[in-house]
């Protein structure tokens, strides 16, 4: 990306294209790190791998010593690990919260000593018993075929080998992309559109931008990192569940109605102000995203990283999730970043004004 | 009986709204302690050096602010509303009870759909219940929701919403308001219903050598038919955690307070183990780790707008916490391990 | 080894109350360490300093927890019957027809309501325990006592019989590395954890406390030897497993390519370990503070969490030989 290109849809898709088909399960991020790296590393001061793979890009701000807000978005993908070699086929297991119900016949990339691909095997529904066609198909019923001999097989593919979702992202009709791990890539575009967008302004306040790992195992990337930046405040990036059928109207978001601002126990209520105040400023739409107990998000972990941490929550509706079809409105995306870019020049030069009343 | 329990068990505080119990609690504490702070999470931290400034030795007192209730999730155009319990509600309970809605307080009562009325057969979930306001309007999305109950006598026994854990804000209060030999950190903590979310932050802060959560606890001793445990009786002195879901009481501090107990003539029951959590959950994990226990007073219908708790076990709690800070509680545990 | 995996097996020792075992161990430990230290959770940690002058050393944490799943008593009733919770992931099929023992010996039988001709699964709250008494008051047991599973000891040949294999057939193993282990360029932190069957508590703690350089765990872990088993491929008798990954934690690559490479440089057979159930102390550690890159070495072991356990004297033989290998060895640059 080019501090001299404005970000448009266009820009936006092809960033998101290329993200969410680089690989990445939990747990063996290295080739999306690498590829978030491409794109982060112009945009930050510098650039930071921990222990567990976080990358951390640090953008200084104006003031010295400077505040230091940290963004979260999480780089890791759900997927899938091999556990045995059996006749010439692969046994799997889950990494994060596969739907198992979308894995029959979906094609998988198997990241063995090459890349191999494959797809999930099942018995036709021909050979059947009525009683066995009308169940979904278990994870043990499900087999992964690379179309190689078994002999040759072992020689490219061991227990504990990742697997990951073969599928290239498109665009749909209004405005929408759809493809395979958008949760969280989607966010990450938000995270770099962002920083692009704050190229061009002052910011008091030093960035750290963690792109985390091992989100979709239980938040474990952004504990870590978040005790590491010791941030003065905290914002997750991250998806939530958009309308479609099926999904409680109270719980799911509308397509397309600009980020969910995060609201609930787990996050900050003053800090929530500072970002509802800067969307309305910036007339930038948004919903509510009402969370009542556990967000699931890495807010979730930073909100309470050693003696506690103010944090917000930005997500984006995306229909599908934790399918190889998650689906999203490009436009929610870029409104996401101009709110996370301005919201980051809104921040107080006085922590005090973060302080909690008793109203609250 | 008592002004500062019914002002706290009236207050209204879910988990991420407990600005008005800590409005009281600071009002309260003010003149007792010698610091009292807000971290960024909401707990309400109280800061007494102790009489005895050689001996360094720190205990927290944990008791939580936020007690159970709802957050409203959409508001309807007919004044309807739908919402989630925020933390652990018993579904089968709400349907017919009133509540209180928002800080413009809405009063409202909790319906369920006519078809949800007429199956009986499995307990309505939540998300199927609804509340009707009658359209009164000043609702948000995000709005706690809290339970309507006066605080009166029952007989002997004392009725109220929220005793889990206002009782034990009130013991803590009023343990603040004594004199010990050791540095006493009082926590009036948030969210622990949905995590022990803020008293692991604030152990982190505090680094206490030891650390107590008082609280208000389960009592199931209605009549059964097997001959099985009550979890706690009411009447029958503080309950103290061996173990429950969270963590496993430092049995050095078990037997501080259980001989203490017997001592001064106190009585007391051991909480049936392996039920429900406490802040000792997070707070015995914080940094290197710190010997916690829970003692709780026995309450029943915890969890429900009334419950019921007995004068006595709240007088006794204090009774017992006092006599165990000015005693062996109030000094370092003894170094090592042996049988206890 | 094999007589100190019977030893430590019949040690008394369920989650938060591991004074017994840790006694146990500490007697073993004599000679071995620099320093021995009880925290405050109750872990017990012996340092083992590098050898003078050496520099390109790690600061390593091995854990092997001593803690045993087991049962508490929750109420004991007029005619002297006990109700009970578990403590840890008990497999509460297995309970009726095993036997429990409590610190003061009093022995303990499972019963079920109900007859015996009408059994099907039983639920938690339908069993009870029979510990010999015929009233409240004779009962040598009150709520809160706390009682592990106890068969005794047995072998076939080099398959181990015991009810709580997992994990001191662990705690054998790192005492057994420090045995053979001659010398060590790194700085070297044993610790045999307490209450890792209720949570990995002990190792959390221990894990902030000491702030190691890398965690690796030494505990048991699942076979897919047996009929009708998840499919996995970690069997019995074909060495050590180098976890991949488990419920909760993903090992860091270059953790288990040390231990990879080692055995292999050492003809060490060995499997790798994909655990769809359970985890380790090195879970916990691995997210403490900034994060640990962390590994487990894991002895394969058939039914874990019942009170027959079964594991193979050479798989421990195995894990021996590869952490006193790795040990001895410096850590990959």
């Amino acid at each position: 990306m080019n501090s001299d290109k404005k970000p448009q849809g266009s820009d936006c898709f092809s960033l998101l294209k290329e993200l969410s088909e680089t690989p990445g399960v939990s747990g063996q991020e290295d080739r999306i790190r690498a590829r978030v790296s491409e794109h982060l590393a112009p945009l930050v001061d510098e650039l930071h791998t921990d222990t567990l793979g976080n990358l951390t890009g640090h953008r200084r701000g104006s003031d010295s010593p400077a505040k230091r807000v940290m963004l979260a978005a999480h780089m890791d993908e759900i997927g899938l690990i091999v556990t045995r070699l059996e006749k010439g086929f692969l046994r799997f297991a889950v990494v994060g919260g596969v739907d198992v119900g979308a894995l029959p016949a979906q094609e998988v990339t198997v990241h063995g000593r090459a890349d191999l691909p494959g797809l999930i095997a099942s018995r036709p529904p021909h050979v059947l018993s009525q009683e066995e066609r009308e169940k979904p198909f278990a994870q043990a019923d499900l087999f992964i075929d690379v179309g190689l001999p078994a002999g040759e097989l072992a020689e490219y593919v061991s227990v504990g080998d990742f697997i990951s979702i073969r599928r290239c992202a498109g665009r749909l009709g209004n405005g929408y992309a759809s493809g395979k791990a958008f949760d969280n890539r989607v966010s990450v575009v938000v995270l770099l559109q962002a920083l692009h967008i704050l190229q061009q302004r002052s910011h008091a306040w030093d960035i750290f931008a963690v792109v985390t790992v091992q989100e979709e195992i239980g938040l474990r990337g952004a504990k870590t990192a978040a005790f590491q930046v010791q941030p003065d405040v905290g914002i997750a990036l991250d998806v939530t569940y958009a309308e479609q059928q099926g999904a409680t109207a109270e719980e799911a978001l509308p397509m397309g109605s600009g980020p969910a601002i995060g609201l609930g126990p787990n996050l900050h209520p003053v800090l929530r102000k500072l970002l509802v105040d800067t969307a309305g400023r910036n007339e930038i739409p948004f919903t509510n995203e009402v969370l009542p107990g556990n967000s699931g998000t890495d807010a979730w972990t930073m909100q309470v990283s050693r003696s506690g941490i103010p944090t917000a929550l930005i997500s984006v509706p995306v229909r599908n999730m934790h399918t190889p079809a998650e689906t999203v409105a490009l436009k929610d995306i870029e409104r996401s970043a101009r709110l996370l870019a301005e919201t980051i020049c809104e921040l107080p030069d006085d922590l005090s004004a973060l302080a909690l009343d008793d109203q609250a | 009986m008592n002004e500062l329990l019914k002002k706290l068990s009236k207050a209204r505080g879910v988990a991420g709204h407990e600005g008005a119990v800590r409005a009281i609690l600071r009002e309260e504490l003010a003149p007792f302690v010698e610091e009292l702070s807000v971290d960024s999470i909401g707990n309400l931290i109280a800061h007494k050096g102790g009489s005895d400034a050689a001996g360094q030795h720190r205990v927290m007192l944990a008791a939580h602010m936020d007690e159970v209730g709802g957050m409203v999730m959409r508001a309807n155009s007919d004044g309807t509303v739908k919402f989630r319990s925020v933390g652990g509600l018993d579904p089968r309970i709400l349907p017919g009870k009133r509540v209180t809605i928002g800080p413009q307080s809405v009063p409202g009562v909790i319906l369920r759909a006519p078809h949800a009325a007429r199956s009986g057969r499995r307990a309505v979930p939540i998300s199927d219940l609804l509340i009707d306001t009658g359209g009164a309007g000043g609702i948000e999305p995000g709005d706690m929701i809290t339970f309507e109950s006066g605080y009166e006598q029952y007989g002997k026994l004392l009725k109220g919403k929220a005793f889990d854990d206002r009782v034990g804000c009130y013991i803590l209060a009023e343990l603040l308001k004594s004199e010990f030999p050791c540095e006493l950190v009082g926590v009036f903590t948030v969210q622990e219903e949905i995590g022990l979310r803020g008293a692991g932050v604030a152990a982190y802060t505090v680094q206490p050598d030891v650390a107590v959560a008082l609280e208000g606890t389960v009592a199931d001793d209605l009549p059964k038919q097997n001959d099985v445990s009550p979890t706690t009786e009411l009447g029958k002195g503080p309950a103290i955690s061996v173990m429950d879901r969270s963590a496993h009481a430092d049995r050095r501090l078990v037997r501080i307070l259980t001989e203490t107990a017997s001592d001064h003539g106190i009585p007391w029951q051991i909480k049936q183990p392996g039920v429900g959590g406490t802040d000792v959950g997070t707070i015995h994990l914080a940094r290197a780790g710190v010997p916690a226990v829970a003692v709780a007073v026995p309450c029943r219908y915890i969890h429900t707008p009334a419950a019921l708790m007995d004068p006595e076990d709240v007088k006794n709690t204090i009774q017992l916490m006092s006599k165990a800070l000015s005693g062996p509680l109030g000094r370092p545990l003894r170094a090592g391990w042996s049988e206890a | 080894m094999r007589a100190l995996i019977e030893e430590l097996c019949g040690v008394f020792g369920p989650s938060g109350q591991e004074e017994r075992i840790r006694e146990a161990i500490i007697n073993h430990l004599d000679g071995l360490v620099d320093e021995i230290q009880t925290d405050r959770l109750g872990n017990l940690i012996a340092v083992k300093r590098p050898a003078a002058g050496v520099e390109k050393g790690k600061r390593i944490m091995l854990a092997a927890h001593m803690d045993e799943i087991g049962i508490m008593v929750t109420h004991v009733d007029a005619q002297g019957f006990c109700r009970f919770t578990t403590i840890g992931g008990v497999v509460t099929n297995a309970l009726i027809g095993s036997r429990v023992h409590f610190a003061n010996g009093v022995e303990g039988a499972f019963g079920l309501e109900g007859s015996p001709i009408a059994r099907e699964r039983p639920a938690p709250q339908k069993l009870f325990l029979d510990v010999g008494a015929d009233s409240r008051e004779n009962a040598r047991v009150q709520v809160g006592d706390s009682a592990v599973f106890r068969s005794s000891f047995g072998a076939v040949g080099d398959r181990l019989f015991a009810p709580n294999l997992d994990d001191r057939i662990g705690c054998a193993v790192l005492i057994q590395t420090l045995r053979e282990l001659k010398s060590s360029p790194h700085e070297l932190l044993a610790v045999f954890t307490a209450q890792e069957e209720v949570g990995a508590r002990g190792a959390t703690t221990a894990g902030y406390g000491l702030e190691p350089e890398i965690i690796l765990a030494i505990d048991v872990t699942a076979t897919g030897d047996f009929p009708q088993a998840t499919p996995m491929e970690v069997a019995l008798g074909k060495g050590p497993a180098i976890k991949v990954m488990d419920r909760r934690m993903i090992s860091h690559p270059k953790v288990r390519g040390w231990l990879e490479s080692t055995a292999r440089e050492q003809d060490i057979p060995y499997q790798l370990e994909v655990l769809e159930f359970g985890s380790t102390d090195a879970s916990a550690v691995q997210v403490s503070r900034a994060g640990v890159p962390a590994g487990t070495v894991s002895i394969p072991c058939r039914y874990v969490h019942t009170p027959s356990q079964v594991a193979d004297y050479n798989d421990a033989c195995g894990a021996v030989r590869l952490l006193v290998n790795a040990l001895g060895g410096e850590y990959p640059q």
